[in-house]
C-alpha cells in the first residue's frame, strides 16, 4: 500500500497535499483498492467554500456510492476534469493523475486533526 | 453473533487474495481484482463463479408433484426429467416468499429445489408446513451441495471435451446428469444468471471433488473466479430478479414482472389474489430505468415525476460495463411504467433525468 510521507490523511480516507494556500484532495490507495472499481466521481461544490469534513462530493465504485469529505475548511477551485471519461485514473494512480479537486485554503491552516502517513497506516491495518 | 460459513471453495478464494465479505451468512468473494473487468470477462469469453451458498432441497415421494403445484406459482407438470423451471413460493398473501429453479430427477416423484442463500431456512420452514398430510419427504442437502456457475460464451466449447454428449445440443433450462473426471452425478444444467450462457454444476461435496472442479475449470480450463459483484451487475443488465431487491414478501409475482411463469391453468398458494390482481390490473410494476446523463442510480432512490412528485423507488442500479451508463430496476406507478417513459432520478437531491426502456439493457 502506497503512502507518500509528505501529504497528510483523514480518517475518512482522503489525502490532502498543502502547498502554500493551495491543497490538493484526493483519495488513498487503500480506498481505492478498497473501493475496487471507480466508475464515476461526481464533484457539484465547485466555487463552494466549506466546513472541514463536510461532503464535496461523491465517488462511485462499481458496488457503491462514497461520500467525499473534505479534510480541512477550504474553497473547492478545481475538479480534476480528467476523471470524467476515465475515473479508473483514481485506482491506477491515486495520489497522482487520479486528484480529485483542488481547493483554496484558509491560511493557517489546521492539520492537528489530520493523519500522517504512519498514523494513517496503523489505522487501516485494523 | 453467528459465526460465517464457508463454502468448499473458500480456501481458493482466500489465496487468491479475493475481496470477502459477509453475503447470506457465508463468507463469499465479491471480486478478484476488478468488478468491471471481471464482468466484462463473462460477457466477452468465461467465468467461475462459486455460488455454493445457494440452497438445495429435495422433494420426493409420491405426491411430489402435488405439492409443488399447490406452492409454486409455475405449471410443474410440464416438467420431464431433464427439464429445470423458473418459478416461486409465494404466501397468502401473493408475496413472494421466494424465486427458484425446480429440477425434475423423477417425473411427479423426485424433485430438486434451489433456493436463495438468505432464505433456506424460511423456504425450509415454509415448505415443511405446506408439505403436512402429504406423501413427501422433504431433505435439505444444501449444506454438502457444491454450486459453479460456469458462465460465458465460450464455455459449451470449453467443456465440452470433458463430457460425454455436446454441451451446444443442450437447450436452455434442461440439464443432464453426468461425469467429468470421474466425478459422479453432475448435475449440468444449461441455466445462470448473467444471460452469458454457459452452465451450472451441482455435485456433492465429497473427497476431492470441489478441488478437482476448481482446478479443471481455473487452471487447466484457464477460466478466471469471477466474484459476487459482477453476478449482481451481470444479472442486472439483463433485467433478472434478485430477492431482497425486486422481490421480497410483500411484492406479488405479476408486480415483478414475472406473469410469464405464473399459471391460472392450476391452484395453488395465494392463485385467488393474483386472479384478482390481473383482472384489476397492478398499481405499481418493476421496471428497467436508465440514466440521461453519467449518474448512477443506486437502490433506495426515488424516481420522481416532472413535478418532482414521488412516483417510485429504485431496487437495484450500478453502471452497466457494456452500456457504460446508469442503470435500474425499480418500481414505478402504473401511470409512469411505459417505455420510454421520461422520468427522474433523486440523486443526492437533485432530479437526473432517466427513461424507461424495455429489458434486458444488453
Amino acid at each position: 500500500m502506497e503512502l507518500p510521507q509528505n501529504l497528510f490523511y483523514s480518517k475518512d480516507h482522503e489525502w490532502l497535499k498543502i502547498e502554500d494556500n493551495v491543497g490538493t484532495i484526493g483519495i488513498t490507495d487503500f480506498a481505492q483498492s478498497e473501493l475496487s472499481d471507480i466508475v464515476y466521481v461526481d464533484v457539484n461544490s465547485l466555487g463552494k467554500t466549506l466546513d472541514g469534513n463536510a461532503i464535496f462530493g461523491t465517488i462511485e465504485a462499481a458496488k457503491a456510492a462514497s461520500d467525499l469529505f473534505l479534510p480541512v475548511p477550504a474553497t473547492i477551485e478545481k475538479f480534476n476534469e480528467n476523471l470524467n471519461n476515465h475515473p479508473e485514473l483514481v485506482n491506477k494512480d491515486p495520489y497522482g493523475e487520479g486528484w480529485i479537486v483542488k481547493v483554496k485554503l484558509q491560511v493557517p491552516v489546521d492539520t492537528s486533526h489530520l493523519l500522517t502517513a504512519e498514523q494513517y497506516q496503523a489505522l487501516t491495518r485494523n | 453473533m453467528n459465526t460465517l460459513k464457508k463454502t468448499p471453495f473458500y480456501n481458493f478464494h482466500s489465496a487468491l487474495q479475493a475481496k470477502i465479505s459477509p453475503f447470506a451468512g457465508y463468507e463469499m468473494p465479491v471480486y478478484y481484482n476488478s468488478i468491471v473487468a471481471e464482468h466484462n470477462h463473462v460477457r466477452q469469453a468465461a467465468g467461475v463463479f462459486d455460488v455454493s451458498h445457494m440452497g438445495e432441497f429435495i422433494i420426493e415421494g409420491a405426491q411430489s408433484l402435488q405439492l409443488l403445484q399447490k406452492i409454486t406459482i409455475n405449471d410443474v407438470s410440464v416438467l420431464i426429467p431433464g427439464k429445470a423451471q423458473y418459478s416461486c413460493l409465494i404466501n397468502e398473501q401473493a408475496g413472494v416468499i421466494d424465486d427458484l429453479i425446480i429440477y425434475c430427477l423423477v417425473a411427479s416423484e423426485r424433485y430438486m429445489l434451489v433456493v436463495n442463500a438468505s432464505n433456506i431456512i424460511k423456504d425450509w420452514h415454509w415448505i415443511e408446513k405446506q408439505a403436512l398430510g402429504f406423501d413427501v419427504s422433504l431433505t435439505n442437502i444444501s449444506e454438502e451441495t457444491c454450486l459453479l456457475a460456469v458462465q460465458g460464451p465460450k464455455v459449451t466449447q470449453l467443456l465440452t471435451p470433458y463430457l460425454n454428449f455436446n454441451l451446444a445440443d443442450l437447450p436452455y433450462y434442461h440439464f443432464k446428469i453426468a461425469n467429468i473426471l470421474g466425478i459422479k452425478d453432475i448435475i449440468i444444467s444449461h441455466t445462470g444468471y448473467t444471460g452469458a450462457g454457459g452452465v451450472e454444476l451441482y455435485f456433492k461435496n465429497e473427497a476431492d471433488n470441489a478441488a478437482k472442479l476448481w482446478n479443471l475449470l481455473t487452471k487447466d480450463l484457464q477460466i478466471p473466479p469471477i466474484g459476487l459483484g459482477a453476478r449482481d451487475s451481470l444479472r442486472l443488465e439483463k433485467g433478472y430478479c434478485l430477492y431482497g431487491h425486486e422481490l421480497n414478501d410483500n411484492i406479488t409475482p405479476l408486480e415483478a414482472g414475472l406473469g410469464w411463469i405464473t399459471k391460472f391453468n392450476k391452484d395453488f398458494i395465494g392463485s385467488d389474489i393474483l386472479k384478482q390482481q390481473k383482472q384489476a390490473g397492478v398499481t405499481q410494476k418493476l421496471v428497467g430505468l436508465w440514466m440521461l446523463d453519467k449518474s448512477i442510480p443506486r437502490q433506495g432512490y426515488h424516481l420522481l415525476n416532472a413535478a418532482g412528485t414521488v412516483i417510485g423507488s429504485i431496487t437495484s442500479g450500478t453502471m452497466s460495463p457494456i452500456l457504460q451508463k446508469g442503470i435500474a430496476l425499480g418500481y414505478v406507478d402504473i401511470a409512469y411504467s411505459k417505455l420510454e417513459s421520461s422520468i427522474f432520478v433523486n440523486i443526492r437531491n437533485q432530479a437526473m433525468p432517466a427513461q424507461i426502456v424495455k429489458l434486458p439493457f444488453v
